[in-house]
């Protein structure tokens, strides 16, 4: 449970940006926001599958590249009139290297 | 036979007395106006925000070009009249055209007083009293260097604080002891002071100007005491005196101003007279609320009602500096007979004063808190005996009558004759009479119907109310603009302020528009870089960050999260080459789906993310650059074969097409621009519903926009005829260029048409050559910072953290 995976370091995705991490649980889109703080969710709207991490971040939030969903970064749920929510991926950052959990980079377990 | 009316003079008086005179009796007079000055009627209260830069002066043009010609009116812009004859009754101006009349109206204004002293003729020492003024003052502000203002009464301290605004280091020179002492008492003249300090204006009061130095150009002021004030500009604000010199002239009864009586009349019978050139009962006025009364009087008198009559009544002021908030009317000196109440909050800034005579009140003094000056007001002009209230009064009318009431309901307690629109004399029934009768719903159409809050604007937020209280729950100010939820401004307050205040990044603009959000929202931030990019080329940085996906990686995303990619065939031309490298690409990286698109060109259409800077290399190497199909940006310039092939063909349309596209494709629009040359009428480019189309005919080419094929479908409107290539492509980009400093964000060329007139387009594109030429040269520059190829930058390595995945994990990383 206690296992964490380093992915890379901060500097490594624009501020208010996104890089995706592929994992055999699928995309998953690491953020990146205006003060520095890092976020993980799935890149995947759970509206049409648009891919997340290709939308523009603003505060703690994402909107989606397809039809504008918004997401709150930290508890992944949609915002304003849509309903939905994506799976958040809890992250580490020390000294600049971030390392995700482990279990939500698994195949989801059947 | 028409009578023919001349009027001398073509200022706001006598501009809201033709209004009124048009609305009565519309075909009475044929009508002749001698302007001085070389412009329309503009609204010159407005100036200071002109000088400060929060307005542009076709913000203030009360009456444009159109408004003379549907009303018939032979306009002579700077023809200075210098001669009435009573006796042939006609009058002649400097350049010597002469007219005659029936009826003579004389409102030639106010000449700015000029103190004495020695140096006051000196080149740099100027006056603030027109547009001409403020265009100097304005050119000596970018110098940024000194000035000093002669003048601390209201026009000299909205000049201090516009200079201030442009930069400038401002110094004000005020003879008596406190500032605006006509309008304000000691107290709020005190605390006046000190905020116009606190902007970083020095003020030195009980000073006396002894001379303006300088040789040939001002280079200081000096002062009574031997001070010495170095200045590059000298602003002169010590006052107006009426300009009755043509009066004087005539022969007509001129003592300070020209006398009349209060029907307007003049001591000839055939010439009337208003505004701030003439003497009612020994007095003189400068407001503007006192000289729209008289154009009513006036208007009534040529109409024939002789009824009318002019009662001059006591006239609030207020100071048009933003931020600053000060309210004064009537009567306010100290005597016997008057007993005052006073309310002072110095933290807060705030000093109320209300004297009271008989315990009706005749005078009020307002400072940071002005929400009550209407109020106190109307019962000053209303005489309404305050003794029930008398223990509230000075808090306001929230207090009146036990709990506070809520802002909107202390509206709807004002009475139905209660003054909302100082600037024009619009009290609240006519508000609300103008809303029901005609079905108004937005604070634009009450200024367009009623006039008011349409000058100053300080009365905005009452007007708002009042719809709010006529219209309840279906008034939706929100509907009127704000550009999203991070903001209250809406997209044209942005855009005018991006450019005052010289708001040259995202970051900056939010902190200083008090943005509500800590980084905006994805309706902002593309709206706001799009801004940037459009004002300031070649000194913002674009930010990617702000840019909606498809423009960041220059293609299209796809449902599928893949990419289609779009090269420019210029004019829709292209070659066995071009076409060669195209199947090659489809082919290595097993791009999916290949299409013709409706711009002719060719679509590549599945392709991964990953694989696009590969594409592009080998796009590039075949000569092809981005086709920007994902942009709000110059799309395609679609052709017709025309001359070259086709025996219908008038002239050569491809060759024009690949011209126009060569020439503006890169450059950055409010939103998508679609453009099409068709080589004759039977226009198979199908250039009448594009954005810019051109149809060539035998003598030359004929220009249209703001056609529309998507969601709403719409013929171009013929914009004007160019008799060659190089005169269309100037007039298309400047067009262009308009819409790009004009339109906002996502709203197409038709919308933009649709809300701002063909009149104004035509006026900036077609009939001033020169004003045409200033926006073309825009659009040039900033062509020099935007016809970078995209793709060409990312094969080359910008912003290589797009195509490639942070890391990737194999399927069983962590074996369970």
């Amino acid at each position: 449970m206690d296992d964490w995976v380093e992915i890379g370091r901060i500097e490594q995705i624009p501020r208010r940006g996104a890089r995706c991490v592929k994992t055999a649980a699928g995309p998953i889109a690491v953020f990146r926001t205006m003060e520095d703080k890092v976020f993980a969710i799935e890149d995947r709207c759970p509206h049409k599958g648009g891919p997340l991490s290709q939308g523009i971040v603003h505060g703690a939030q994402v909107t989606c590249p397809l039809h504008n969903w918004v997401f709150s970064l930290e508890t992944g749920e949609a915002q304003g009139a849509d309903e939905g929510r994506v799976r958040t991926v809890p992250l580490q950052v020390v000294d600049g290297r971030i390392f995700m959990a482990a279990q939500a980079m698994l195949a989801a377990a059947e | 036979m028409k009578e023919k009316l001349v009027i001398i003079g073509n200022g706001m008086a006598p501009g809201r007395a033709l209004e009124k005179l048009f609305e009565t009796d519309p075909d009475r007079y044929d009508v002749v106006i001698f302007n001085a000055e070389p412009r329309v009627n503009y609204d010159r209260i407005m100036l200071s925000p002109v000088l400060s830069g929060e307005k542009s002066f076709d913000d203030i043009v009360i009456h444009g070009d159109a408004w003379y010609i549907q009303h018939g009116i032979t306009l002579y812009k700077g023809c200075k009249v210098e001669a009435i004859d009573r006796v042939k009754k006609t009058v002649t101006s400097v350049n010597g055209i002469t007219e005659s009349y029936d009826k003579l109206v004389i409102a030639t204004g106010s000449v700015p007083f000029i103190i004495p002293v020695p140096g006051a003729n000196l080149a740099g020492v100027v006056t603030y009293r027109d547009l001409d003024d403020v265009n100097t003052m304005m050119i000596a502000a970018k110098a940024r260097g000194r000035a000093v203002v002669i003048g601390g009464g209201l026009l000299g301290l909205e000049a201090a604080a516009g200079l201030n605004e442009q930069g400038m280091d401002v110094t004000v020179v005020h003879v008596m002891p406190t500032l605006m002492e006509r309008q304000l008492d000691p107290a709020a003249g005190y605390l006046l002071g000190q905020s116009m300090k606190s902007r970083g204006v020095k003020v030195l009061t009980a000073a006396n100007t002894k001379q303006i130095l300088g040789e040939k150009r001002v280079s200081g002021v000096e002062l009574a005491d031997g001070t010495v004030l170095p200045a590059d500009l000298v602003v002169m604000a010590v006052g107006i005196r009426p300009n009755g010199a043509l009066g004087k002239s005539a022969d007509l009864a001129v003592n300070r101003g020209i006398v009349v009586d209060a029907q307007m009349r003049t001591s000839d019978p055939s010439i009337y007279a208003l505004g701030e050139c003439v003497e009612v009962n020994g007095a003189t006025f400068g407001l503007v609320a006192p000289l729209y009364d008289m154009a009513n009087v006036l208007a009534a008198q040529l109409c024939g009602d002789e009824k009318a009559t002019f009662t001059p009544v006591a006239t609030a002021t207020r100071l048009k500096v933003t931020g600053i908030n000060l309210y004064s009317a009537g009567d306010f000196a100290e005597g016997d007979d008057r007993e005052e109440i006073v309310l002072r909050d110095a933290t807060a800034g705030v000093y109320k004063r209300l004297i009271l005579r008989e315990d009706k009140i005749i005078g009020t003094v307002l400072y940071g808190d002005t929400g009550d000056g209407p109020w106190f007001y109307d019962m000053l002009k209303r005489n309404v005996d305050t003794r029930e209230m008398r223990d509230t009064l000075i808090f306001g009318q929230n207090y009146q009558g036990g709990a506070p009431l809520d802002p909107t309901a202390a509206v709807a307690a004002l009475p139905d004759e209660a003054e909302i629109c100082g600037c024009n004399g619009i009290c609240k029934s006519k508000i609300t009479g103008a809303i029901t009768a005609k079905g108004l719903t937005t604070l634009d159409d009450v200024r367009a119907h009623t006039k008011a809050s349409a000058s100053c604007g300080s009365c905005t937020g009452l007007v708002e109310k009042l719809l709010l209280l006529t219209l309840g729950d279906s008034y939706n100010p929100s509907a009127v603009q704000p550009m999203c939820k991070c903001t209250d401004l809406g997209h044209d307050d942005v855009r005018r302020l991006i450019v005052a205040k010289e708001l040259k990044s995202i970051p900056q603009l939010m902190q200083e528009l008090e943005w509500k959000t800590s980084c905006g929202c994805a309706k902002c931030r593309p709206a706001l870089n799009y801004y940037m990019i459009a004002t300031w080329p070649g000194e913002y940085e674009d930010d990617g960050q702000s840019r909606f996906i498809n423009e960041r990686v220059h293609a299209n995303i796809q449902k599928d999260g893949t990419y289609s990619v779009v090269p420019r065939m210029w004019g829709g031309m292209t070659s066995p080459n071009e076409l060669r490298a195209i199947a090659d690409v489809a082919d290595k990286f097993k791009i999916p789906a290949v299409k013709v698109t409706g711009g002719q060109r060719i679509d590549l259409l599945g392709v991964k993310k990953e694989d696009l800077p590969g594409v592009w290399a080998d796009l590039n190497a075949a000569g092809m650059v981005s086709g920007a199909a994902y942009a709000k940006g110059l799309r395609t310039v679609k052709t017709c074969v025309g001359s070259d092939w086709c025996r219908f063909g008038t002239q050569d349309s491809t060759g024009l097409g690949i011209r126009l596209e060569k020439f503006m494709w890169g450059s950055w629009t409010p939103a998508k621009v679609k453009m099409a040359v068709s080589g004759c009428p039977r226009n198979c480019a199908e250039a009448t519903c594009k954005d810019v189309g051109v149809i060539c005919v035998d003598s030359g080419y004929d220009i249209a926009f703001a056609g529309a094929a998507g969601l709403d479908i719409k013929g171009t409107e013929a914009l004007c005829h160019a008799d060659t290539e190089d005169e269309t492509i100037e007039i298309i980009a400047a067009l262009t260029q308009l819409y790009r400093e004009q339109g906002r964000y996502l709203e197409r060329m038709y919308k933009w048409l649709k809300r701002v007139g063909m009149d104004s387009i035509k006026a900036a594109i077609v009939t001033d050559v020169d004003k045409r030429r200033h926006y073309y040269d825009r659009f040039v520059y900033s062509q020099k910072f935007a016809q970078i190829d995209p793709w060409e930058e990312r094969v080359n390595g910008k912003d290589a953290h797009e195509f490639a995945a942070m890391a990737e994990f194999g399927v069983p990383q962590a074996a369970e």
